[in-house]
């Protein structure tokens, strides 16, 4: 039994002779029942075939000669094939011999110059691409090749039809057509058992919901979410009897679950000698995963569905709980058995897919890679609409007035958070040992309670794919990151993360930022600008991705904002965190007439109009999401030269403004808030290049922020100090002079050792013209025991 | 009531005979439901249809018509079944195509190879009776009822709340003895429910199926569940929603023998059938004497749930409307008035508490909720006042749930509804309620102590309901959001934790030195038909539609700018939000669906009588929120 006696080396598709047709076709190909005398050999190689479970119990369908008795297949499809072979295998259209040397030809001359898939990468493009997995596989050795099923529409459409209606009968033939191809090219190379040809990206991929009885025994992708796996399954594939009498030994195939029990030895015709033998059946590995369908697909007020999923041989244990993947398989329903003591049977069938091949959609996010690119595909209509928006001149503005239209004004605030949901561009500089630049912008809003900020959170929140939401007053440090559970059932350790792992990639909402504990606000530190969380916990220790945006609320300590304070003596957050939130807004009450005007009649609106009204007057949410998503993924805007100028000249203007004053006003991080917050708004624009303009709102949009937050209240000018380094450069000078002061005033008492606190703050405030707090005579105090001038105990000051 | 009403005793052959004529022509699907929707359309016909809510499921005949008042608490998997198939008579070898819609099981003799056969899809809903219905709606449904059920000769449907060892002996003995149970008011009633209600989550249900967990919201409540198998229109269902569904009942007990008879040997073989763990089996294939199969016709989704008003809105309901309206001011009063009886003498509370009462979520503009209008009454009398007080809630309102916070509830229960991946359902939470349920907190059980982490989890859960109107239902791997329409009232003794959307303190006018005694003698003062049209006006007052002119809106423009110019800190956008809300209500109630400027000015006034008493306390305590 040779299978390569069948096919001449040529492959120009030699016709094939009915006597033959057995040995060739897939039915045969890799059965246990041809092993039953001694291991097949395959090609030049000696490669033993491998079962494929996940194509489900061989069918014993005889192939059907087209001139004899037409099939159901069509009168088209009959006639172009009568020209060359007329056998199909019952009940399809497939040709064997037509089937295989289509693939075969698709293998060698399939080239994808425009392909963009990491699984490609290394690879030369404009070369076939098959042929080089091919190559691939005879230096690695794993004898599998995975075919994205686009390719093959894109060369083939037929085949590809075929391919996904007769998966069953075709997929064998593609493993046969390729196995021959590579022991031609590579007849030394030694593999484990003979390449398995594994289809994925069905073009028909859907969602969960989308299935219905139209695809049963077709190949199917969908996606979802692991929500359980079992334990590994042995599946008897071949029994071995085994006579009592005279230790004949026979082999019987599991045909859909069952074993016909020989009843009688073939050899010495003794009547029920057969006997089971356990261990010398064959069994293959069998797994049953329950995914369920993604979130984002599902119409809202409706419960996920879930699917059970076959995973086989190799497929086995690849994916884990929580994992979200892509699924490729054939889709089956098998009635419930028939139970001969029952005269009436349910008339459910229980579905299920066989996998052929998994992708994990978030595997590529360990890898930095940027993952949106394969989630969401837009129609050419959507795109169409996307960008008509986009050449509007007014596209901004009207996006920013479409965002949570129910709160009123911050037009500003709504604008710095339009720029944080499309972000900067992500740069790589890690290969010169920089590491990534954060893309992502954070915002801080603080202000007056009751204004509306959780609201904006909330619509934020429910804006984006991968948003979370979560209170600082509520969470711990452990709910922001990750944390070890013990998996009941399997007593493993499990990783589980928080709400900042789980907005990798999209925006990690925090209201009552101040509430939170000072232990879980450090786990932000290396969040906000690293960008990544470091775990070490339980024996576990990690790194994991967070790219994600943060957007916080925070609310004033005392109940109102004082104007009288400084945004870090008002929020009492410490500077280090501050000075990583890329815009800091106030939301104050501003208590003027035209405002309170407009408002009461914003807000009468909001709870009179109907709801058309509403909508005429709005984008829609949806658009907006849409819009969102489509500039991220598609859109990569890169500073142009008067751009970059534009920045440079921005940025010394920032800095030249303080240092009249003796104050620093822009630090580089600025600048690089500058720079996310311009290709933000280019994204905006869909434009791919930072131009003028761009700059031009950011500038303006970084100034409006530092306004609002960075004032000084005592002199009134902006002051980035009170932000970076928590003091404004004006208290801290004044903190120098009065310490100076104090110093003096000691010196002139001459040599006393110790000095009653009490009488030294009294002095120092009557000789000083300007007011002195009790606040500002400690600070004095302990700058002087900084200096090692004198040291402080209880009541008592002593000098050194 | 005509007797031989074939469409509802066998209703199968109506369909049968609708597919036979058919020649496998795909339109007879569509006009079975048209027949049977027809055939409901009639006047007075749907209440010939016996009802799982209040008739015991053995005194119903399988196959039968029958109708169920209940919440979608959980939505299984699609199902493929054999829409039509083949059967082979073994005598004649004859082959017979059959229809596989509305059932369970097949006739003997499946061809499975026919090519004949259609695969088909349905879904499976698992429905429950809606949590924390009033016992007097129950009664209401149960006494409209015309539905005669086969062997009654002692049987008159009446009560629900029984468990099936009662049912039994109630065949022997006179109806007469049970009634005191059931007497209007149901005071009797509803302390058993309070007794019963500790006892909770885990011997919940019923008596007869202590082994089985039906899911139901609420502990303590009873009732069937159902598992309904829905052909036509799955995606215009929703999670939650309220419906009578009419279907043709399927009690097969070969759903139940199939499922625990199993060959061990065939499973070896066959793993594909062990992969159910039991816990699933149990959850979607529960015996069906218990869990009775419901195949559904016709669904009626329920805009209220009170059996006082006429339910669909067609002409009859508006004009019901318009007739009540009139009466709506006067009507208001006697409420205003007894309400008033009820809170101690205290005017303001029961104002505010009538307000409360009509409050419904009429729209969300992004993620604000609209008309949401969370009560907390704080200054509440200790020692069981709270719980009078739900009493009387209870009897004006269809729906309602009272959650005694104590420590140990908020420790222990289950509020948000969470997805076990094992047995492949949602168990359900308290939260998981119906739309317009009054949700009563008891803050007053509260004491000091510790919240353990899924304590932390319930508080922020009842947050959550009250500020955005949703519950994020726990999916293990990631949350989901679902909207919900719950009117919460919270009592306390001071200002209660949870957030609200206005606080009134309440300031008694009388002291009653008995207060059980007081309140009883205000409840029994009370006839039942005022009571009734007390319930009618509720649930009335909440459907009407609102809206405002813009000459008014322009004078309510006019006087928010005067007040903050006087002082811009006396009055907040959130002032303004709440007395928009106050001024709606306020015009609900009296029956008036435009605001007027007088309506305006009262809603101003009274929002400041409360603002003073708030700050008045704040003062007197000097405790800051």
């Amino acid at each position: 039994h040779r299978h390569d006696k069948t096919f001449s080396p040529s492959g120009d598709g030699e016709r094939i002779l009915p006597s033959e047709v057995d040995m060739s076709s897939p039915l045969m190909y890799g059965t246990p029942s041809s092993r039953v005398e001694g291991t097949p050999r395959s090609g030049v190689g000696g490669t033993p075939a491998r079962q494929r479970p996940d194509l489900g119990s061989i069918r014993k369908a005889p192939q059907v000669d087209l001139h004899s008795e037409p099939p159901s297949a069509d009168g088209a499809v009959a006639s172009e094939q009568a020209l060359g072979q007329k056998l199909v295998i019952w009940g399809t259209d497939v040709n064997v011999g037509t089937c295989k040397e289509k693939f075969q030809r698709f293998l060698q001359r399939f080239i994808d110059p425009a392909s963009n898939e990491d699984e490609n990468a290394g690879l030369d493009l404009n070369e076939p691409l098959y042929m080089q997995k091919l190559e691939e596989i005879s230096v690695v050795g794993e004898p599998v090749l995975n075919v994205n099923c686009s390719h093959v529409q894109s060369f083939d459409a037929d085949l590809y039809r075929q391919l996904i209606s007769y998966p069953q009968e075709v997929i064998p033939t593609f493993d046969m057509a390729v196995n021959e191809l590579f022991f031609e090219r590579f007849p030394d190379s030694i593999l484990e058992h003979q390449i398995q040809v594994r289809p994925y990206n069905a073009l028909k991929t859907r969602n969960m919901r989308s299935l219905n009885p139209e695809d049963i025994d077709q190949m199917i992708t969908i996606s979802g979410m692991v929500i359980r796996t079992s334990q590994l399954i042995p599946e008897m594939q071949e029994a071995f009897f085994q006579c009592q009498v005279c230790a004949f030994f026979t082999r019987v195939e599991v045909d859909r679950g069952r074993i016909a029990e020989p009843a009688v030895c073939r050899n010495c015709n003794t009547i029920h000698s057969l006997a089971l033998i356990h261990n010398r059946s064959a069994f293959s590995d069998k797994q049953m995963i329950k995914v369920q369908e993604s979130p984002d697909d599902m119409p809202a007020g409706q419960t996920p569905h879930t699917t059970i999923v076959y995973a086989h041989n190799d497929l086995v244990d690849k994916v884990q709980p929580g994992d979200r993947i892509n699924i490729t398989g054939i889709y089956r329903a098998v009635p419930m058995r028939e139970n001969p003591r029952q005269s009436n049977v349910k008339s459910v069938y229980k579905t299920h897919i066989d996998v052929i091949h998994f992708r994990k959609t978030d595997e590529k996010r360990l890898h930095g890679l940027d993952e949106d690119s394969d989630q969401k595909l837009f129609t050419e209509e959507r795109v169409q609409i996307l960008k008509e928006l986009a050449s509007k001149p007014d596209v901004y503005d009207r996006l920013s007035s479409a965002l949570a239209p129910s709160i009123y004004e911050h037009e500003d605030i709504k604008k710095g958070i339009l720029l944080q949901l499309f972000g900067g561009t992500r740069k790589d500089f890690s290969q010169t040992g920089r590491g990534n630049f954060r893309a992502e912008v954070n915002i801080l809003l603080c202000g007056d309670p009751g204004t509306s900020k959780s609201q904006l959170l909330q619509y934020v929140f429910n804006l984006v794919p991968r948003g979370q939401y979560t209170s600082g007053k509520g969470s711990s440090a452990v709910g922001l990151t990750a944390y070890v559970m013990k998996d009941p059932e399997t007593k493993q350790l499990v990783l589980q993360t928080g709400a900042l792992v789980l907005s990798d990639n999209g925006i990690c909402c925090i209201d009552e930022f101040d509430k939170m504990s000072d232990s879980t606000r450090s786990v932000l530190h290396e969040v906000m600008e690293q960008q990544t969380l470091s775990i070490a916990k339980a024996g576990i220790i990690c790194q994991l991705n967070a790219r994600t945006s943060v957007l916080a609320a925070a609310n004033p300590v005392e109940s109102q904002w004082n104007p009288k304070k400084t945004t870090i003596e008002n929020i009492q957050l410490p500077h280090t965190l501050l000075s990583r939130f890329d815009l800091i807004f106030l939301m104050l009450d501003p208590q003027d007439e035209a405002y309170d005007r407009r408002l009461a009649h914003h807000l009468v609106a909001l709870y009179y109009q109907s709801e058309e009204q509403i909508e005429e007057e709005f984008l829609d949410m949806a658009v907006l999401k849409d819009y969102i998503a489509y500039a991220r993924t598609y859109i990569n805007p890169r500073l142009n030269e008067e751009a970059s100028q534009a920045l440079i000249e921005a940025y010394v203007d920032m800095r030249k403004i303080g240092s009249g004053r003796g104050m620093v006003s822009a630090y580089p991080r600025q600048l690089e808030s500058l720079i996310r917050l311009a290709e933000a708004h280019a994204k905006v624009r869909f434009s791919d290049k930072v131009e003028t303009i761009d700059v031009e709102e950011a500038k303006r949009l970084h100034r409006e922020a530092l306004k609002q937050s960075a004032t000084d209240p005592r002199t009134g000018f902006v002051d980035i100090s009170i932000l970076t380094t928590g003091m404004s450069a004006t208290a801290r000078k004044r903190k120098e002079e009065v310490a100076r002061a104090l110093k003096k005033m000691i010196q002139s008492k001459g040599k006393t050792p110790a000095m009653k606190y009490q009488q030294l703050f009294d002095d120092l405030r009557g000789q000083s013209e300007a007011a002195i707090t009790k606040d500002m005579f400690e600070e004095a105090l302990r700058a002087l025991a900084d200096e090692d001038y004198l040291t402080v105990t209880g009541k008592t000051v002593r000098l050194l | 009531m005509p007797s031989s009403h074939d469409w509802i005793n066998k209703p199968l052959g109506v369909v049968e005979a609708m597919f036979a004529q058919s020649n496998s022509n795909p339109e007879w699907e569509a006009k079975v439901l048209e027949y049977f929707k027809g055939q409901l359309k009639e006047k007075e016909s749907h209440s010939w249809v016996p009802s799982l809510n209040d008739v015991p499921l053995h005194y119903l005949k399988p196959n039968s018509l029958v109708k169920f008042r209940c919440l979608v608490q959980d939505m299984f998997d699609p199902e493929f079944y054999m829409g039509v198939y083949e059967t082979v008579d073994p005598s004649t070898k004859a082959n017979v195509l059959r229809c596989g819609k509305y059932k369970d099981v097949t006739e003997c003799g499946v061809d499975l190879n026919s090519r004949n056969t259609v695969t088909a899809e349905r879904q499976t809903f698992y429905c429950v009776p809606i949590p924390g219905e009033s016992p007097w709606a129950k009664e209401s449904y149960g006494c409209s009822s015309q539905a005669r059920v086969v062997p009654s000769t002692s049987y008159v449907p009446s009560r629900q709340k029984r468990s099936y060892e009662e049912d039994d002996d109630m065949d022997t003995q006179p109806q007469k003895q049970r009634e005191p149970h059931t007497e209007p008011h149901g005071n009797g009633d509803s302390k058993r429910q309070e007794t019963e209600a500790p006892s909770s989550q885990t011997t919940a249900p019923s008596d007869c199926s202590s082994h089985l967990d039906l899911n139901f919201p609420l502990p303590g409540e009873r009732g069937p569940a159902c598992l309904v198998k829905v052909y036509e229109g799955l995606d215009s269902f929703k999670l939650n929603d309220t419906l009578e569904i009419y279907g043709i009942l399927s009690v097969n007990p070969v759903l139940t023998v199939l499922g625990e008879e199993k060959d061990p040997s065939l499973l070896l073989l066959n793993p594909t059938e062990s992969m159910e763990t039991p816990e699933e089996q149990r959850a979607h294939d529960p015996p069906a004497s218990l869990v009775p199969r419901l195949h559904m016709l016709y669904a009626r989704p329920l805009q209220h749930n009170n059996p006082l008003l006429p339910s669909a809105p067609t002409e009859d309901q508006s004009a019901f409307v318009s007739s009540f309206l009139v009466e709506m001011a006067s009507v208001r009063a006697e409420l205003l008035a007894y309400l008033t009886h009820v809170l101690l003498g205290d005017g303001l509370a029961a104002e505010y508490l009538l307000l409360h009462l009509i409050s419904n979520v009429y729209t969300r503009r992004d993620v604000l909720p609209l008309g949401k209008f969370t009560l907390n009454l704080s200054g509440c009398p200790l020692n069981s006042y709270t719980e009078r007080l739900y009493q009387i809630v209870q009897q004006l309102v269809p729906c309602s749930y009272r959650l005694s916070m104590s420590l140990h509830t908020m420790n222990s229960m289950r509020l948000v509804p969470k997805k076990d991946y094992v047995a492949n359902r949602l168990v359900s939470g308290a939260l998981q309620l119906a739309r317009n349920t009054s949700l009563f907190l008891d803050e007053t059980q509260l004491e000091q102590g510790q919240l353990d982490s899924s304590g932390v989890r319930n508080i922020t859960a009842l947050g959550n309901l009250i500020s955005w109107q949703k519950v994020d239902y726990d999916f293990s791997y990631h949350q989901m959001e679902f909207p919900c329409n719950i009117n919460v009232l919270v009592t306390s003794e001071g200002r209660s934790l949870l957030p609200s959307d206005c606080q009134v303190p309440l300031q008694p006018q009388v002291t009653p030195p008995n207060m059980e005694e007081y309140l009883t003698t205000i409840h029994m003062a009370q006839f039942t038909s005022q009571i009734n049209k007390f319930r009618v006006y509720l649930s009335l007052a909440r459907t009407l539609d609102y809206s405002i002119s813009d000459e008014v809106t322009k004078a309510v423009e006019d006087d928010f700018v005067d007040m903050r110019k006087d002082d811009p800190q006396s009055v907040t956008a959130e002032d303004l939000h709440r007395m928009l809300v106050v001024a709606r209500l306020l015009s609900l109630s009296l029956g008036q669906t435009t605001l007027s400027r007088d309506g305006w000015m009262r809603a101003k006034h009274i929002d400041m009588l409360r603002r003073s008493r708030t700050e008045q306390q704040k003062s007197l305590n000097g405790n800051e929120p």
